[in-house]
């Protein structure tokens, strides 16, 4: 048996718990590949759950890191088509039998490694989380709801006390809910991750509290911010009303109640269907809503059902999600008899139940959140902890733990009520403004987990110990120590593991609290997923109303410094917090006391005004009446929001009558920024003209079918991956002493993949710590740019192209750094030219989502993206194809056009004119991406750039999976680049061995020879602009969609695809005139990191110390 | 044990006059649904029967009962309280004496020779015991019954040790208190309308009805009684149905017939029905 299955299997936990690092180390390529095969053969005959998902993770990891580490430097590959679209149809195990066949036919190289690194880790997740979904399928008490698959078969029935009406002119009783939210004490690691929980019940550990809140300065006190309401209606619909979101539905249909994205509602949907009032095994059944309604509730009534948050935004890491989702289902389950009690707290045994169904509900609306996330519904502070599976847990046999939590409420003989006190008095609750994915992060601490890396096998131990801390310092009721070991945790284990839980906006805000408190700063508190969001921040009671006021200033400071690095979603608050002592909570109002929260009101009576009356139902008038007289007569409204009539009057005005249009603002505002721009409304016409008569899109980016397309040969290529003679690094170093070579930075990204949309200044984001300090790719670029002109006594030029999102944070954030010290020219060329976005084509957006591969999702998550796409169909139908987007932040409207226009920008913006002015010796550049960070002046490559002579010479790498969108290709018989939107289909780019890392020599003297200049023309602005115009009529157009976040509400973001065009710069190889090289480099050099999620490989395949080596600091 | 009284209630202020609908029987006589009900206590071998009734129903019941009104007692319950306050209301009549007990709006169809409450009282004097009929039910019909939770008693087929006891689960409940192990995924054992009781489960229907307003249900009762005594469940052969149901009355009659006399009859006319009825979705 191989040394991997041992380890695996083994019972004995020194064995078990050996690292997939130990286990590689010195081992030979024909080693791991044999080991590789073993293990295969055993994850397919393993019966066991976790034995085959570790293998799973181990294979992964060795094709990750491993196996490209030992493979001869000249490899290259090719992956299979067929494997590629078997990944994306989720059939891993398809995709791994091709790439392996390849591997084997071919020999193994970095390109078959990644496709099947990237086929074994999506197997292994997709493993796990189908055993997730059975065990939350197969909880008791759940079973059912999957059993009933027509309404008739109903077996739940409304209780009696919600259908007495007083009088026959009464409203149906009201049935409202409050919850609080959750707040960890200390997480052991992010070990409510379902995975972990089941696989490590004993590390399964986790302290939370629950807490009512109110927004300091706006609240008079904390309160429960969730509440929820259900009552009868006499319509026979299902209406659902989130009053935070202000959105709300009549669902008519059962099949509506599926249709998770159509509306803001889909929370409240999986809510519903969790709680079993619309079961899960309805889904596809074609029966009108009332039908299960009138057996539910009887003939011709209907159920209302209103969520109302109290202002707590998205990222709080309070689960305010999973606490609202457990508060509609605790509020579903009273309603229809499920658990015991209509009113009051909850007994044990229903909490259990509400927190399985929360689960459920997660799952349903295709969301995912911790074990211990639903602690809201739990009062107090409690030990959340795994539990072993036994005999006649559905789990046995199959996972070490239980899906199902054990939850130990501490009471007040361990947490006496004087150290609640104390903690009240001592912390200060947060939310630091940004909202990001935390997703990726629980991924990484899976893969880790199940590999047991050394490091944070070690921390996940510090963790559990910590914990323990915790509570005994809890216990004794020493605040003081909890802030002490709090810390250590964020700043230990926690970023042991995960080094990307930080960020610099917190360890600002830390090192700021630090030096303005001193000893009086008793530590920070990490709450949950990544740190940024919610936070704690624990203080001397003397000090705290003082801290508070200064978070608040801090907070909204270091925004301001940060905003264009980091994506923030909403301004700092600071909370202030009650420790919830009773759980969640019901009470039935019923007579004159049934009426709903003012806001409710404020939401949906103008929907009823604007109804003929005869429109409305018996109740929804008596409502309205009853609202009039409200207003009239002054009476209050609502039984806790204290509002008195007025109050009510004004809200109902203010959401009744129009104000002034702020549009209008944003309309000017974007009306200057596209003049400021160079905006080109001739040319944004024309591209419309041609855009909605179906001349440009996604379609026509296209070559035509008939080009021949074929890799190139060896004797196109140079390939320095094996090394470079050592008469051309002499070449190199020659040149940069004379000062001849200078580096051009592409910096005009908002990074959209980097932050999923938020729009942020990418080259100003401090993306990871070097030598113990957050540093962004400006920074680094200019610190490799240093040891170049360093080692090799020359000086270097370095210039950052920006467009009109970064220029002013990039001339701002240098200023503030003082260039980070550059010894060299430094220069900013900033954009002369900007797009206006447009809605896109349904055609387009057809084309991207039926013709072009997708990647399938989870089962359940792609009901969602269906569902979402059929609504944005919709958006672009309703708002106009090809009309202008502009029902966004101005910046958000406008787009960059493309890479072409960087270096003609120089051109016409006078960088270049100024530098050749500065450093008149200079006559090469190197133009790279911001975030191709291992690209810099090589002193070999610049040598054999020179020594051939050609004006391009471009960077390519060995194709990974991952290196998507065109490559290096013989096309009709020469050799240039080519964009992935050009290829005629799919499979072309599967042909290509190289792809384009973007990076590029560039002899000045030659480029500008290819525009028809010459160096003394550059300052003459009309040739230039004649030169640029002829030139950019021979590059192709291409229409892209662009993920675009829209933000509103509290946190909120929708995500809209919008259309813009582009020019690249890799077609300027198509030109038959300019002469063109490419040196295939090392990965480390091409490498590009686009999304945050790569950044953990990053650092672990050594990249990032590769790049470390490259730098020199101030 | 020895049986010989029983209990029937029909007090419902809505269900009342359920056992006075005319069926025809086996035999292809025209009965009411009492005199069905009371032909099955008496084919058991009961000697006593004690109907509780709404005050001033007891003219009709002794009419409709034809020829055996004279083996019946009559109790009126004054007030609507409730099911278990009905029940109640017969514990003169009981005595110190277990007693068959069965509800006035359900028809039994045996699949044997024997009647399904002899094949009731069988279990309970062989075990000396209290034993309620309980009917494999699917989950949909949860609404309506009383269901039981337990484990089977050793060697013996169809019967239950009871250990819980739920008036009108949700199937929540059921699925985390009342599953049984043999029973298809999603059916529930739930009572039969027929019991044999003893007369503890009078007296704990007193204590019931002192402890609180509210109605209390026989399940409520039953409930304790496993908790006080040893108390089993028989899936017993043969059917039961609801002539309170929606249609109720319609399919307890074309049971009767198709398993009578009248079988190719009734056959034949549904047939034709069958053939010439169009069907509701054409109208």
């Amino acid at each position: 048996m191989s040394r991997f299955v041992d380890v695996i299997v083994s019972g004995d936990d020194a064995v078990r718990n050996r690292s997939l690092d130990s286990l590689c180390a010195d081992a030979s390529l024909e080693e791991l590949l044999a080991d590789c095969r073993e293990l295969d053969h055993f994850r397919r005959r393993s019966d066991n759950l976790y034995h085959r998902v570790r293998a799973l993770f181990f294979l992964a990891a060795i094709y990750r890191y491993h196996v490209p580490q030992c493979l001869p430097t000249d490899n290259t590959g090719f992956l299979p088509f067929e494997g590629y679209e078997h990944l994306l149809g989720r059939r891993f195990q398809e995709a791994i039998d091709a790439f392996r066949s390849q591997q084997q036919r071919d020999g193994a190289s970095v390109t078959t490694a990644s496709g099947l690194a990237e086929a074994y880790h999506q197997l292994a997740f997709q493993t796990l989380a189908d055993q997730v979904r059975r065990s939350v399928r197969t909880v008791r008490g759940n079973q059912w709801m999957f059993r009933i698959g027509h309404p008739a078969d109903h077996p739940l029935r409304l209780r009696r006390a919600l259908l007495q009406r007083e009088g026959e002119r009464d409203p149906f009783p009201i049935l409202s809910e409050r919850t609080s939210v959750r707040m960890d004490f200390s997480h052991s690691a992010w070990s409510d991750i379902f995975f972990l929980g089941m696989d490590f019940p004993e590390g399964a550990r986790v302290l939370n509290v629950s807490v009512d809140l109110g927004v300091r300065g706006r609240d008079a006190e904390p309160r429960p911010p969730i509440e929820t309401y259900l009552r009868v209606i006499d319509e026979p619909v299902l209406r659902l009303v989130s009053v935070d979101l202000g959105a709300s539905a009549d669902v008519t249909t059962i099949a509506e109640m599926f249709d998770f994205a159509r509306d803001y509602l889909g929370l409240l949907k999986a809510a519903v269907i969790a709680a079993g009032v619309v079961p899960p095994g309805l889904e596809g059944c074609e029966h009108p809503m009332s039908d299960l309604l009138a057996r539910m509730i009887g003939p011709g009534l209907g159920l209302e059902i209103a969520s109302k948050v109290n202002d707590i935004p998205k990222g709080s890491r309070l689960a305010v999600s999973t606490n609202l989702l457990g508060s509609l289902i605790s509020l579903g389950m009273r309603a229809t008899g499920q658990v015991s009690s209509l009113t009051g707290g909850l007994e044990e045994r229903d909490r259990r139940i509400v927190a399985a169904r929360a689960i459920l509900g997660e799952w349903i609306g295709g969301s995912g959140g911790g074990w211990q996330d639903s602690g809201g519904v739990w009062p107090g502070i409690k030990l959340i902890t795994g539990a072993q599976a036994e005999e006649g847990d559905p789990e046995q046999g199959v996972s070490r733990g239980r899906l199902l939590p054990q939850h130990s409420i501490l009471g007040e003989d361990d947490v006496t009520a004087q150290t609640r006190q104390k903690l009240q008095e001592s912390l200060v609750l947060v939310h630091g403004g940004m909202a990001q994915n935390v997703g990726p992060i629980l991924e990484m601490v899976t893969e880790k987990y199940l590999l047991r890396s050394e490091p944070e096998w070690q921390a996940r131990h510090e963790a559990m110990a910590i914990l323990d801390d915790v509570v005994d310092a809890l216990k004794a009721g020493d605040i003081r120590r909890i802030g002490k070991v709090t810390t250590c945790n964020f700043t230990g284990p926690l970023q042991t593991i995960i080094p990307w839980v930080t960020n610099r906006f917190t360890d600002l805000l830390i090192e700021r609290a630090g030096e303005k408190f001193g000893e009086q700063f008793w530590g920070f508190w990490m709450l949950g997923g990544m740190a940024g969001g919610g936070m704690g921040f624990i203080f001397d009671p003397q000090v705290k109303p003082l801290a508070q006021d200064w978070l608040q200033e801090t907070m909204a400071e270091t925004k301001r410094e940060l905003q264009t690095a980091l994506p923030f979603a909403m301004e700092p608050v600071v909370y202030d917090f009650a420790i919830n002592d009773r759980g969640t909570w019901a009470e039935l109002s019923t007579g004159a006391a049934a009426v709903m929260p003012d806001r409710y009101y404020g939401l949906v009576v103008p929907g009823w005004l604007r109804k003929e009356s005869r429109e409305l139902s018996p109740l929804v008038r008596r409502e309205l009446e009853y609202l009039g007289t409200v207003c009239r007569d002054g009476d209050a409204i609502g039984s806790d929001d204290s509002d008195c009539g007025r109050t009510t009057a004004r809200m109902l005005l203010d959401r009744m009558l129009p104000r002034p249009d702020r549009d209008d603002a944003r309309h000017d505002s974007l009306h200057e920024l596209l003049d400021e721009f160079g905006f080109d409304r001739e040319q944004h016409e024309q591209i419309r003209a041609d855009l909605r008569a179906g001349r440009v899109g996604l379609a026509q980016n296209r070559l035509p079918a008939t080009t021949e397309i074929t890799d190139v040969e060896p004797a196109d290529v140079i390939d320095v991956r094996g090394g470079i003679e050592s008469k051309y690094v002499e070449l190199g170093r020659a040149a940069i002493r004379r000062g001849e070579v200078g580096v051009v930075t592409l910096a005009a990204g908002v990074g959209s993949r980097w932050t999923e949309g938020a729009g942020v200044c990418k080259a100003l984001h401090p993306f990871c710590k070097f030598d113990g300090q957050h540093r962004n790719f400006l920074e680094v670029h200019l610190a490799k740019s240093r040891q170049t002109a360093r080692e090799q006594g020359g000086p270097i030029a370095h210039v950052f192209t920006t467009g009109y999102l970064t220029d002013r944070p990039i001339r701002e954030h240098l200023d503030r750094h003082a260039n980070y010290g550059f010894e060299g020219p430094l220069l900013i060329s900033p954009g002369r030219a900007v797009g206006l976005r447009t809605v896109p084509m349904v055609r387009d957006l057809r084309f991207a989502w039926e013709e072009m591969p997708q990647q399938i999702l989870d089962e359940q998550q792609q009901k969602v993206r269906e569902s979402l796409r059929a609504a944005l169909i919709g958006w672009a139908q309703q708002t106009g194809e090809g009309e202008d987007y502009t029902d966004n932040l101005p910046m958000q409207c406008l787009h960059p056009v493309g890479h072409w226009y960087e270096i003609p920008n120089m051109l016409r913006n006078g960088t270049l004119h100024d530098l050749l002015q500065q450093q008149p010796g200079l006559k090469f550049l190197l133009l790279h991406n911001v975030d191709t960070l291992g690209a810099s002046i090589g002193p070999g490559l610049l040598g054999r750039h020179i020594d051939g002579g050609q004006t391009l010479s471009f960077e390519v790498i060995a194709r990974r999976l991952e290196d998507r969108g065109g490559g290096l290709a013989r096309i009709n018989g020469r050799p240039r680049l080519v964009e992935g939107l050009a290829l005629p289909d799919e499979q072309a780019e599967f042909r290509l061995s190289f792809y384009n890392s973007m990076t590029t020599w560039i002899d000045i003297d030659g480029l500008l020879r290819a525009f028809g200049l010459t160096r003394g023309q550059l300052g003459d602005a009309a040739a230039i602009d004649t030169a640029i115009r002829r030139m950019a009529q021979r590059m192709p157009t291409y229409i892209t969609l662009k993920d675009v976040k829209k933000r509103w509400g509290q946190g909120q973001e929708d995500v809209f695809p919008v259309a813009q065009f582009e020019k690249l710069w890799g077609d300027m190889t198509a030109l038959p005139e300019l002469e063109c090289a490419y040196f295939v480099t090392p990965l480390g050099r091409g490498q590009q990191l686009k999304q945050q999620a790569q950044l953990d490989g990053w650092l672990r395949d050594g990249s990032a110390v590769d790049v470390r080596s490259q730098c020199t600091w101030t | 044990m020895n049986v010989r009284k029983a209990v029937i209630t029909a007090a419902a202020p809505d269900q009342h006059t359920l056992p006075l609908q005319q069926l025809v029987d086996r035999g292809g006589q025209n009965k009411t649904a009492l005199q069905l009900i009371v032909e099955e206590v008496t084919g058991a071998g009961i000697e006593e029967i004690c109907l509780v009734i709404c005050p001033g129903d007891q003219a009709a019941y002794e009419q409709s009962a034809g020829e055996l009104q004279g083996l019946l007692t009559f109790v009126e319950q004054s007030e609507p309280r409730g099911y278990g306050d009905a029940l109640s209301r017969a514990k003169d009549f009981v005595g110190a004496e277990p007693f068959l007990h069965l509800v006035g709006d359900h028809l039994y169809l045996s699949e044997t020779v024997v009647c399904c409450a002899r094949q009731l009282i069988n279990i309970a004097e062989e075990h000396d015991c209290a034993v309620s009929a309980v009917q494999a039910t699917r989950e949909n019909k949860l609404p309506d019954f009383g269901a039981v939770g337990g484990t089977h008693v050793a060697q013996q087929a169809r019967l239950y040790e009871v250990t819980t006891v739920v008036e009108k689960p949700t199937p929540t409940q059921a699925e985390q208190e009342l599953i049984i192990a043999g029973l298809r995924s999603g059916y529930y054992q739930c009572f039969f309308g027929m019991h044999v009781l003893t007369p503890l489960v009078m007296e704990i229907l007193t204590g019931l009805l002192k402890e609180t307003d509210r109605r209390v249900t026989l399940s409520d009762a039953l409930a304790r009684l496993a908790h006080r005594q040893r108390y089993l469940a028989y899936e017993l052969k043969g059917s039961r149905y609801n002539i309170g149901a929606k249609y109720g009355l319609l399919v307890a009659q074309l049971a009767l017939s198709l398993s009578g006399r009248d079988r190719d009859q009734i056959l034949t006319e549904l047939v034709e029905l069958l053939a010439n009825q169009r069907s509701g979705a054409e109208l």
